[in-house]
């Protein structure tokens, strides 16, 4: 029974150790810019279309349902106050977090993980450089920075989408649309909106280079760290927003 | 002669995984001091790679002592031994170029990323040039490690181990899964990088003729060839390693007076064993 349970408290215990290593490496020198610069690229400027797309449909999509439901009760006119406050405190992180998720954690484990089962990370330490120096803090400061553009992102264009099913499917008119979508939204919501995807972003990268460095087991491995960093990602960002939004639920209605 | 001028000294290491029933390297010490070559002779899974590694701290000893530059790496945390690393220039056994990186850009790693002698760039390229033209390959600065045979892959981690100029450089059987012209070719530039730059080494082979050809031969500057070495000869230590314990080390008359059928097994000379 014991035996059992020795290796996944040592994932967690070297899952803590790797993230403390990565975070205090921020401070630590040497700095790489230029490995920031380009993980931001690949993770923000690279997410763009599919978050675009993501974002899009689900805020046309809701607005649909919403509308509807709203209709029973002819309230029809508030569909933009419910797509924004869905769409700013919940969807657009999360939903943002877990295509990110996707692609980013899945590239970032498969990257990590081929260059473990070649040695190019046993080469690296033994070049005297630190592997989570060059690559994990640069992935886990790139995350960080590019995750809140890209919810804001995904957040206005929800409610584009939304916009579009009410003006063509509801005909609303637009301004009252965007007016109940800009007062429904308070400073509360945009912190909430903002802090989530950071927090978010912490378990996207080091969870993906989490899983990357511990490959074992050839290209098999690869494939294996692959699919368990997406899984868990996911699973701790839906837990994380829990406790993130009961915190705010707890905050507010004190 | 005092830890301090030798450059890697081992002392009752002891290496032991966690699934295994016996030990990696059992109770091993030497010690390689400055000018020296070391050839460590030994079988497939004697424990020879397992060496090289915990030599630079990627592998923790259950025990003993490994003194790397004078200082007790096995004991130290990991982010102190990069600092350490540097002075050392380490061949894998599969090259671990980084592959999506060019050649220019995998000889550059080390002037470029480690934390203390980061080069200015103005400096960066003349550096990877030299390194590179050391090994014979300039012409291919712009290409991808998968682009290259074996052998120049070889020679171009030999490139990124010497870039740096380290004065102790680790071997992980240089010659292995090569042709013998290609194998011949990686032993000269082993040579050369040790007269030119007077580095010491620790060579890991499985190949007597390897051992053979750095302990006889000089590299001659002018000719730009392998010359007999003569009487003075060269500094060069043999060790012979099996299942993880060293069991002989010495000159290399005294490993061909050896008796031990083991050892005896590693010293037939190639036209010994054509004969038999």
């Amino acid at each position: 029974m014991l035996d059992l349970l020795k290796a996944p408290i040592q994932a967690v215990q070297d899952f803590y150790e790797l993230t403390g290593r990565a975070m205090r490496n921020v401070f630590r020198k040497p700095h790489y810019l230029d490995d920031i610069k380009l993980q931001m690229d690949t993770i923000g400027v690279g997410s763009i279309p599919i978050v675009l797309l993501t974002g899009f449909f689900s805020g046309a999509v809701m607005a649909l349902q919403m509308g509807r439901s709203l209709q029973d009760y002819g309230q029809t006119g508030r569909t933009g106050t419910f797509v924004s406050i869905i769409l700013v405190r919940e969807l657009g992180p999360v939903l943002t977090a877990v295509m990110v998720a996707g692609r980013n954690s899945s590239g970032m484990a498969s990257e990590l993980g081929s260059m473990k089962v070649t040695e190019q990370i046993d080469a690296m330490r033994a070049l005297g450089t630190d592997p989570l120096q060059k690559l994990v803090t640069p992935r886990m400061i790139a995350t960080a920075l590019m995750l809140p553009c890209l919810t804001v992102i995904d957040d206005f264009v929800g409610m584009l989408g939304g916009w579009l099913i009410a003006v063509y499917v509801y005909a609303l008119p637009s301004l009252q649309y965007w007016s109940t979508t800009w007062r429904a939204l308070v400073w509360n919501d945009v912190a909430q909106g903002l802090l989530k995807p950071f927090v978010f972003s912490f378990a996207i990268s080091l969870i993906g280079c989490f899983y990357g460095l511990r490959t074992k087991g050839g290209t098999q491995g690869v494939g294996r760290a692959t699919t368990q960093a997406v899984v868990v990602a996911d699973v701790v960002i839906f837990v994380v927003d829990l406790f993130i939004t009961k915190i705010f639920v707890s905050a507010t209605s004190s | 002669m005092s830890a301090d001028t030798s450059l890697l000294r081992f002392e009752n290491v002891t290496v032991r995984f966690d699934d295994d029933e016996t030990n990696a390297l059992d109770d091993l010490s030497f010690d390689v001091r400055p000018g020296e070559t070391r050839i460590l002779l030994g079988a497939a899974g004697s424990g020879k790679t397992v060496l090289l590694k915990t030599a630079i701290g990627l592998i923790r000893p259950l025990g003993g002592q490994v003194r790397l530059i004078g200082q007790d790496i096995a004991r130290m945390p990991e982010e102190k031994q990069f600092d350490i690393r540097r002075h050392v220039g380490m061949l894998f056994q599969e090259s671990a170029l980084f592959d999506s990186m060019t050649i220019a850009q995998n000889v550059a790693y080390p002037l470029l990323n480690q934390r203390v002698n980061r080069l200015p760039r103005a400096q960066m390229e003349p550096a990877v040039r030299e390194a590179l033209r050391f090994v014979e390959l300039e012409h291919t600065l712009e290409k991808l490690p998968s682009e290259l045979s074996g052998g120049m892959r070889r020679r171009v981690a030999i490139a990124r181990a010497v870039v740096t100029k380290p004065p102790l450089l680790l071997y992980d059987s240089p010659t292995a899964g090569l042709d013998p012209i290609t194998a011949h070719t990686i032993m000269a530039l082993i040579i050369k990088e040790r007269d030119v730059d007077n580095t010491t080494a620790l060579v890991v082979t499985h190949r007597y003729q390897d051992g053979n050809l750095v302990a006889n031969f000089r590299y001659n500057p002018d000719s730009g060839r392998l010359d007999p070495a003569g009487k003075q000869g060269t500094n060069t230590v043999f060790m012979v390693l099996r299942e993880g314990r060293l069991i002989f080390e010495g000159s290399q008359a005294e490993l061909e007076a050896a008796r031990d059928p083991y050892i005896a097994k590693f010293v037939k000379r190639p036209e010994e064993e054509a004969a038999a």
